[in-house]
């Protein structure tokens, strides 16, 4: 379980993150979605250990992400903003170097190396230096080391940003295949994304919840059930 | 120390998927030996040792290497692949410390890649390999020193000439702490006691010292000493800074 509660993050005088409390369940696919520089990023951040919170406590599989950083890091599995990774390596050097930093038993690394390749289909570019490979591919790498230890809790910051059509339907069903014994949160921009892959979405702008519901709920709250209204309606209001 | 060794692992691979590691023992290999010989006049002085080829050596690093250190962590936060770093379940000590290693032992193949110059001298008269031996410890201690100091830079900034330029002086100050150019900035108005503690922190004193032959416990502990406390300040830099 992901558990935030008064989670809060002062830059200057910017409230960022302000006051968010949530939990999220095993089997659900949280969403989250906003307008840019709503706190997306941020929260996702403190989550995964990156950043200290100012305010409020995270606990994710019930340690704590900034007492118990490791234990909690060893349970998450994490998609930065802009999937970097280090560009002079190959897909397979990078993951065999993620596959041991995480934790992945020697003898078992190489087949689960094997499954983790052939799930993302980076099959053809294993020994081509990253910097190398297309916006697409980079993505994958990302995805690929966030998944290799295959972790509780998914963080995916973005995870369909810059993938082809056909490439972001075969990630979404891929976390989809992952959701029901796993953690899953995802940001996102694309609403078709929070219904075709989210069983919960979470609104939030200026670092604070404004929905927390399912898609279909949330398409609910207007006649026309259609999400991009309800998504203008709510933030729309929020900014104004 | 699992964590210590997957991270000194990637980052020495990673000096040979660049042209970093060809370029800088190449160019270590080819000043050294013409510092040597040009200007060490190592066949005019006409005695069997390798003076002439370690005095240069404090000199050498000064330059290149903040070359390698100022990379280590500027550029991790620049292409935000720290953020990939610190978010795997690897403390961040054990990152300061594995990449440390990685770039002190690249600087000892360097080092050790000097071999022919002992064999030369060794044909050519009967040296004293104990204090050649000595000599080449001393370097490697030194190369640690200025590596630590410039890796703590590194992760002050994002930006790589910063911290190459903030690592070359740091460390030119620190070689010479013993001399009059840095020490006559103090004298005056500071106590004579905190003179002398300035004037030991001096790289080439202890460097010196090591190289006539005589490996003296203080001087070890000076440069553990160096490269423990510049580790650690680097920690609770990376913790401060990773992610501005």
């Amino acid at each position: 379980m992901i558990d935030c509660q008064g989670l809060t993050k002062q830059y200057g005088h910017l409230r960022a993150v302000d006051d968010l409390t949530f939990r999220v369940q095993p089997g659900e696919v949280l969403g989250f979605l906003g307008p840019n520089g709503a706190g997306k990023t941020t929260t996702m951040r403190i989550v995964a250990g990156f950043l200290p919170a100012t305010d409020g406590r995270v606990t994710v599989c019930g340690f704590d992400v900034d007492a118990q950083a490791t234990e909690a890091k060893r349970r998450i599995g994490y998609l930065p903003e802009g999937a970097p990774c280090y560009p002079e390596m190959t897909p397979r050097t990078f993951l065999e170097f993620i596959a041991a930093a995480r934790e992945v038993a020697p003898q078992k690394r190489k087949a689960r190396l094997d499954e983790v390749f052939q799930q993302l289909h980076l099959e053809k570019v294993l020994d081509q230096t990253i910097d190398t490979l297309s916006k697409g591919y980079k993505r994958r790498v990302g995805l690929a080391q966030a998944i290799v230890h295959d972790p509780e809790v998914l963080i995916l910051d973005e995870p369909t940003d810059g993938l082809d059509p056909n490439q972001k339907h075969e990630v979404r069903e891929l976390i989809g295949r992952m959701a029901k014994s796993k953690i899953i949160v995802i940001s996102t921009h694309l609403l078709e994304e929070v219904e075709a892959v989210c069983n919960r979405a979470i609104i939030i702008a200026h670092g604070k919840i404004l929905a927390d519901d399912t898609p279909q709920g949330l398409a609910g709250r207007v006649p026309s059930r259609r999400l991009d209204e309800v998504f203008r309606s709510i933030t729309g209001g929020a900014a104004a | 120390m699992n964590g210590v060794i997957t991270v000194m692992k990637r980052e020495l691979a990673s000096y040979f998927a660049t042209p970093i590691a060809y370029v800088f023992i190449a160019i270590f290999l080819i000043l050294a030996g013409a510092f040597t010989f040009y200007i060490g006049n190592f066949y005019e002085r006409g005695q069997a040792d390798l003076t002439s080829f370690f005095t240069f050596h404090p000199w050498l690093f000064l330059f290149l290497v903040p070359a390698l250190s100022m990379r280590l962590w500027a550029e991790e936060r620049k292409s935000g692949s720290i953020e990939l770093l610190m978010t795997l379940p690897i403390e961040p000590w054990q990152a300061v410390l594995g990449k440390f290693l990685a770039a002190w032992l690249f600087t000892g193949i360097a080092i050790a890649l000097t071999f022919p110059i002992w064999i030369t001298v060794n044909y050519l008269g009967q040296p004293d390999n104990g204090v050649i031996f000595a000599a080449y410890v001393g370097s490697f201690l030194m190369a640690g020193g200025f590596l630590a100091v410039g890796s703590c830079i590194s992760a002050t900034t994002k930006n790589q000439v910063i911290a190459f330029i903030l690592s070359v002086v740091t460390c030119f100050l620190l070689l010479l702490a013993g001399f009059d150019l840095v020490l006559n900035f103090f004298s005056g108005w500071t106590p004579q006691a905190l003179l002398d503690a300035i004037a030991s922190l001096s790289f080439l004193t202890h460097f010196t010292n090591i190289s006539k032959g005589v490996i003296d416990l203080r001087d070890i502990v000076y440069f553990a000493l160096l490269i423990g406390v510049c580790l650690y300040a680097n920690t609770i830099v990376l913790h401060l800074k990773k992610a501005d």
